[in-house]
């Protein structure tokens, strides 16, 4: 379970957010909504551990992440807007490399069952480089389909650049993770069609530090 | 965490095959640099051999720094460093795998390609082997040194003079034995006394650099 209290994020002296709480069972997706600039992407970082909270904390199996900063990065897969890709690596070795610092085995049949979930088997062999911007979202978020494991799944606008089959594909892997009790947080601007036993929206509009002046 | 060091390792090390040029490129600049001081200052035998081991030690440490700036800035852009914060094994280790392949792209080729660079100067062949042995303990301090000053300017304007401020005057004890030990066996002195030195240092910064390395990267990702 991912507990967050009353965190608050402030990037120079602008308040972004505050007084934010919210908490995320097994088999829920939270969304966090927000008007460009409300600080989704802060809030994301601040959920990965790579960016303190200026108040507040969150808490992963009722202990607060930064105590066990690396056991909690174990529990979870971060795709950010960057995609995170070597230009000059293939996009095999760019996953297998990903896969292996996440602990997972790095065998080369896995991985690319996994770019062919997502229909990029094809660009297997190619440096990422010549990818379409697309093809490239495509092989990061292959990372998500060797991962099942890994219980929390923290997406940037995992949408972006994405045509409608992939999308449907990925909407597909969200449920099944959901389903089989992961946890999902992401941003979009696009309505999700998932399955879930839960879908929760956190709305940094209604915390910004603007509302909660007026 | 060996695992996750040999895989930060190959990943280096296959980039740095990938983009072989960045690779000649420091090791062109060394033997220029080198190359260019018997050049200009004429052919005086006694006058090359004393300051050889200054030449070739400043050389070899601007040749080093050239290469900094590509240690954690790429990763920075494209956002695998974040992947490297957030990989469940200890940054320490990831940061000791990229100080590794930084050394061996960046250090290792200079202690190769010295002591050929030695012969221009009229050094003795002691002094040729000591050379080759103290740049060997010596690089592998100035990666470490470097990969502090290259974490803590990552992402700010004007970081390539920001890490030579930074890195410099700590590759000073570096320069002063290294090169001594050089002078010191031209001298006829030996130069154990230096070496020792030089591999003192060598392990306070195996101690020390990769944790600072580290803290300073968690700093600048936020």
């Amino acid at each position: 379970m991912l507990e967050a209290r009353r965190l608050e994020c402030t990037r120079g002296d602008r308040r972004l957010f505050s007084d934010l709480s919210f908490s995320l069972n097994g088999g829920q997706l939270l969304r966090v909504a927000g008007a460009n600039g409300s600080g989704k992407t802060s809030l994301l970082r601040i959920m990965c551990g790579l960016v303190s909270p200026s108040a507040g904390e969150l808490r992963w199996q009722g202990r607060p992440i930064r105590a066990e900063r690396e056991e909690y990065s174990r529990n979870l897969v971060f795709i950010g807007h960057l995609n995170a890709l070597k230009d000059d690596l293939t996009a095999l070795e760019n996953l297998q490399i990903a896969a292996a610092l996440g602990g997972m085995p790095a065998d080369s049949g896995r991985m690319l069952s996994g770019l062919d979930r997502f229909g990029v088997a094809h660009c297997a062999e190619l440096p990422a480089k010549v990818l379409s911007q697309g093809q490239r979202r495509r092989v990061a978020l292959a990372r998500l389909a060797l991962t099942p494991a890994v219980p929390l799944w923290i997406l940037d606008e995992p949408f972006s650049a994405l045509d409608v089959g992939a999308v449907v594909e990925l909407e597909r892997l969200l449920a099944s993770h959901l389903a089989s009790g992961g946890m999902v947080v992401l941003t979009t601007h696009q309505e999700v069609q998932v399955v879930a036993h839960a879908i929760l929206r956190v709305d940094l509009d209604l915390h910004s530090a603007a509302l909660q002046a007026a | 965490m060996i695992r996750a060091l040999g895989w930060v390792l190959r990943r280096d090390l296959l980039l740095a095959f990938r983009r072989r040029g960045d690779v000649v490129n420091a090791l062109v600049f060394f033997v220029i640099v080198v190359s260019l001081f018997p050049l200009g200052v004429g052919p005086e035998a006694s006058q090359l051999r004393n300051m050889a081991p200054g030449v070739l030690w400043v050389a070899a440490l601007l040749a080093c720094m050239l290469s900094l700036a590509r240690l954690f800035a790429p990763d920075h852009q494209d956002g695998t460093l974040e992947q490297m914060l957030l990989a469940g094994e200890p940054l320490v280790v990831l940061v000791m795998g990229k100080v590794l392949s930084h050394w061996l792209m960046s250090g290792l080729p200079l202690v190769l390609i010295a002591p050929l660079l030695g012969l221009q100067f009229d050094l003795p062949a002691d002094a040729l082997v000591v050379l080759c042995v103290s740049l060997l303990i010596g690089t592998p301090v100035l990666s470490l040194i470097g990969a502090v000053g290259a974490a803590l300017t990552l992402g700010v304007r004007g970081s390539g003079v920001l890490v030579a401020l930074l890195v410099l005057p700590l590759f000073v004890p570096v320069l002063i034995f290294g090169a001594g030990s050089v002078g010191a066996t031209a001298a006829g002195t030996g130069a154990e006394a230096h070496l020792l030195l030089l591999g003192g240092f060598l392990a306070l910064a195996l101690v020390l650099a990769p944790w600072a390395s580290a803290a300073a990267l968690r700093i600048a990702m936020e």
